[in-house]
């Protein structure tokens, strides 16, 4: 890790807690983003689960849409699960019509598409370029609809991609921090790292 | 790959407690207040009846709601919707599970239908979410297979008092135990009424095995803020919105303080021209405590 690396993961509600768990794991330092100032002192961001509609909503009323999509466009490496991959996707059906996404990966998902939480699962999944399958936990989970000819996809369930990568921004369907294997977030440290 | 899918799991029904954290969960009566709710940043609803506020001035046999008013609020957002069954009542529970609910309130705030038996929460696919005044009843509610623990606070009192007590008594004895040496581990078990293992892995992990959830006497952003800073991580807000003058505006201020809880300068600026609070009330008014329902 280089020294000094921040990540930022956006602290407005949800699994951010989980998240900064698994980067104290793997001793990459992180801080909670909350407003403006917080995302000034961070190198990436971490775009955590939790629900998309109530997370657009207070990414509005702490004035971090604008600077949070700026710094996307401006190549800060960021990565998204579940509700987070919904505030990266280009097109968002099944949301809400004022519910705002950053279009920063081109990707058509639909909001809660595997089904309400009866349905929610977990499974083995195999990831490009790794052996081990991967352990993956799906809770109201968002499916991908479409992916643009720049998206990389990292894995597949059931012939839907599931995680996927363009640039410096990776997302998942699925909740890589509520699992004891780091694969995804050490994936995700080293993009940051040679992004820097 | 094909591996088969596991539904049901506590990983999975702990995971979507995991995500409400940091939010608000809000008690609606119908469609409308539901939508009012999504539109306000709830991260869920929870469909019921009436509030306890309600309840507690109408008397009477308090149930599950009609499955007709709970597949209404379903079809009304987009969020999870959560519903109540009675205490012990584990087909009103069944029933809450095939009509899709994504969470269960096994709730003091209904009328006990068992006075020695809780649900036995492992049998079911949904998780639930148990009230708790201690450690040792939050502990007896994981240990039968609860996702997610909420003080009991006392509802429909719109008086933050006794989630106050609540919390502090439960994040009190985990600090307490996550002191205590490995000897008086079996001392907390007993004194708690608690199994032994539960109270062991508090004191290496330092919390409880699930999420830690306020709930009960919640009525303006300043008591969510409090909650939170007192360890709890989400409120539950019964009939502190939509017994308040303006429910919209109350409900959007109490989103904003959960997530900034710890920024006196936002709850400050949220706190502005929200119309009165409900009214509440104290604790020596009231008759019935519904805190003392459960055990």
């Amino acid at each position: 890790m280089t020294v000094g690396t921040r990540i930022g993961v956006l602290a407005l509600q949800g699994a951010f807690a989980a998240h900064r768990a698994v980067l104290d794991r793997i001793g990459a330092q992180s801080s909670e983003v909350r407003t403006p100032d917080d995302l000034d002192d961070v190198d990436a961001l971490v775009l955590p689960g939790g629900e998309s509609t109530t997370m657009s909503m207070l990414l509005e009323s702490s004035l971090l849409f604008e600077p949070v999509g700026k710094r996307i466009a401006d190549g800060m490496p960021v990565l998204g699960t579940c509700a987070g991959m919904i505030l990266l996707a280009r097109e968002v059906t099944d949301g809400r019509d004022d519910q705002r996404s950053f279009a920063a990966l081109d990707i058509g998902v639909q909001r809660n598409a595997y089904g309400r939480q009866v349905d929610s699962f977990e499974t083995e999944l195999s990831i490009r370029g790794s052996d081990a399958p991967f352990h993956a936990v799906f809770i109201r989970a968002p499916r991908i609809v479409r992916t643009g000819d720049d998206v990389e996809v990292l894995a597949e369930h059931a012939g839907t991609p599931v995680l996927v990568r363009s640039m410096s921004v990776m997302a998942a369907s699925f909740h890589p921090e509520l699992t004891d294997d780091d694969r995804i977030h050490r994936l995700f440290i080293e993009q940051v790292r040679t992004t820097r | 790959m094909a591996s088969p899918n596991t539904t049901g799991s506590m990983r999975v029904q702990r995971g979507l407690a995991e995500m409400l954290k940091g939010g608000v969960i809000m008690d609606v009566v119908t469609p409308g207040q539901a939508k009012i709710a999504e539109d306000a940043g709830a991260v869920a609803v929870m469909a019921l009846e009436r509030v306890p506020a309600d309840i507690r001035r109408d008397g009477g046999v308090a149930r599950m709601s009609d499955p007709e008013m709970i597949e209404g609020i379903k079809a009304a957002v987009s969020i999870p919707v959560m519903a109540k069954a009675r205490i012990g009542h584990f087909v009103e529970a069944q029933v809450l599970e095939a009509l899709g609910v994504d969470f269960i309130d096994e709730s003091e705030v209904l009328t006990p239908a068992d006075e020695a038996h809780h649900i036995d929460k492992l049998k079911f696919t949904v998780p639930f979410v148990c009230g708790a005044t201690n450690l040792g009843e939050a502990l007896r509610r994981i240990s039968e297979g609860a996702a997610l623990i909420r003080s009991k606070g006392e509802a429909g009192t719109g008086n933050i008092v006794e989630a106050v007590r609540h919390l502090r008594s439960i994040i009190g004895d985990i600090r307490k135990i996550t002191q205590a040496d490995s000897a008086e581990l079996f001392d907390w078990a007993k004194k708690l009424n608690a199994p032994l293992p539960l109270v062991q892995e508090i004191a290496e992990t330092g919390w409880l095995q699930v999420p830690l959830f306020c709930a009960g006497g919640i009525a303006t952003p300043a008591d969510a803020a409090l909650a939170m800073q007192l360890g709890a991580e989400s409120v539950f807000v019964g009939s502190g919105i939509f017994k308040s003058d303006d429910p919209a505006p109350r409900a959007k201020a109490i989103v904003e303080a959960t997530t900034h809880f710890r920024d006196a300068h936002i709850i400050a600026k949220v706190s502005r021209k929200l119309g009165a609070p409900m009214t509440g009330i104290s604790m020596d008014e009231i008759n019935q405590r519904y805190a003392e329902r459960g055990w």
